[in-house]
């Protein structure tokens, strides 16, 4: 059973829609026993850090999901979920994250220029290492990004990267937590894959 | 490398695809479920759903749609039409949505924009906008072309940006449902005005109408519906043409 965090930030129906059409059991959840119960978590997101943050946090959610973690429980955080799991954001002032990955979330605007923000639309990914969430899939296939803030000074954990005027973090892992910045449940036939391989880790 | 994107639009009445042309004479032409999964399979990179409905009845045929769609084709689905109020926003979103895109509503109200983008995020916020040339300058129409409203494109386009709207699709009812290209210099002075996303729409007649755009202008997408609908051009050839160009795509 797939427990997809629920802490009213972000839409879900994609999501329970794509675990759904891929025939894998998934509930919605919003409390620590529910949470508990399930053999893997997603932690999605879209919207701004400090306030996703700020609601995890309310829901008592923010540790569960940092002792699940050490249990070795797989989790995946998606887009702003991604970001979530770091250690800090620099999105409008400072934030801490959950601190499952070493790293921080700093805007694109600093550090690309000339392109336009958000990094919107389909890129294509380079794989950095071997990863058991793109068993499926292959060196180059395209999925769907949106955002203006990105992953650094994460360069051990980086699975995945893109090319938006500069290289851009798009997945990580340390051990059983994985994180990517696109939307694997957005992203077509090749998001699909690696929900289905992330249902398949061990 | 950002691919650029080709969307196929759906304009839905009653829970069924209908295209007009220069926005009069619509004709039926089939289940907007169908279509979404044929074109998913074909490459598009994201779909358009256009609520054409005035009725609560077509209203919740189209919410019925949408769902049914979103839970079978996992590409970004925008939707617009009718979109007056958050409440409008909320309906879609709930149904499947990934963005929503204002066009009178906005005008209407242009708070709408700011409100939306603080509530949902910018990413969901999307401007849409039906321009014509009026005494040589590009003017937003309302109320899906009929109505003149004196505001001038390029400042619309730019308070759109400012307030948070996340991406634009421009349409131009002057080559709208002509089949004889794009408006490459209404894109320009659009695009040249803002940073955000530009969605051009409104003239694909072929292939090479899609090469000129992308060549010609930096729009990031290209939006068609009868060209698609009726099979005139089928997606997956038009990639591999765009990419014969030289121009990034999704394949």
């Amino acid at each position: 059973m797939i427990g997809i965090i629920d802490y009213g930030v972000g839409n879900l129906f994609s999501l329970k829609s794509s675990l759904r059409y891929l025939g894998l059991e998934s509930k919605i959840v919003s409390d620590k026993a529910a949470a508990e119960n399930c053999d893997r978590l997603i932690l999605p997101g879209v919207g701004a850090f400090g306030d996703a943050m700020e609601k995890l946090r309310k829901t008592g959610l923010d540790e569960t999901l940092v002792k699940e973690a050490e249990k070795g429980k797989p989790i995946l955080g998606i887009c702003l979920g991604m970001q979530m799991l770091f250690e800090k954001s620099y999105e409008y002032g400072e934030h801490t994250g959950l601190g499952l990955v070493g790293g921080e979330v700093c805007p694109l605007s600093a550090d690309v220029k000339g392109l336009k923000i958000p990094h919107m639309g389909w890129n294509d990914l380079h794989f950095e290492k071997n990863d058991p969430l793109f068993k499926y899939n292959r060196e180059g296939d395209f999925v769907y990004f949106v955002h203006s803030f990105y992953a650094k000074n994460c360069e051990n954990s980086v699975t995945a990267t893109t090319f938006y005027g500069v290289k851009v973090t798009a997945a990580v892992r340390k051990d059983n937590v994985f994180g990517t910045q696109f939307h694997p449940e957005k992203s077509g036939e090749t998001g699909l894959k690696m929900l289905r391989a992330f249902a398949e880790v061990k | 490398m950002l691919a650029k994107r080709i969307i196929p639009c759906l304009d839905v009445r009653n829970g069924k695809v209908v295209k007009g042309t220069n926005f009069e004479g619509v004709k039926d032409v089939g289940d907007p479920v169908k279509y979404a999964e044929f074109y998913n399979k074909s490459g598009a990179d994201e779909l358009v759903f256009y609520d054409i409905t005035a009725s609560f009845e077509g209203r919740k045929l189209f919410t019925d749609v949408l769902r049914r769609t979103a839970e079978r084709v996992f590409i970004p689905l925008t939707v617009g039409g009718g979109i007056n109020t958050l409440d409008d926003f909320d309906t879609v979103l709930k149904c499947g949505a990934d963005k929503v895109s204002v066009n009178s509503g906005a005008i209407k109200d242009p708070s709408l924009i700011a409100a939306a983008a603080k509530k949902y995020g910018d990413q969901c916020v999307v401007l849409s906008m039906d321009v014509k040339r009026v005494d040589g300058k590009f003017e937003i129409f309302a109320k899906g072309g009929r109505e003149r409203t004196g505001l001038d494109a390029v400042k619309w386009a730019k308070f759109g940006e400012e307030h948070g709207a996340g991406e634009l699709v421009v349409n131009s009812i002057d080559t709208d449902g002509v089949k004889g290209g794009f408006d490459i210099e209404m894109l320009d002075a659009i695009i040249a005005a803002v940073n955000i996303p530009v969605i051009a729409s409104g003239g694909a007649g072929s292939m090479e109408h899609f090469v000129d755009l992308f060549k010609k202008t930096n729009a990031d997408a290209g939006l068609g519906a009868s060209v698609f609908h009726f099979k005139e051009i089928a997606v997956a050839d038009l990639k591999r043409k765009l990419k014969e160009n030289g121009i990034g795509v999704r394949i």
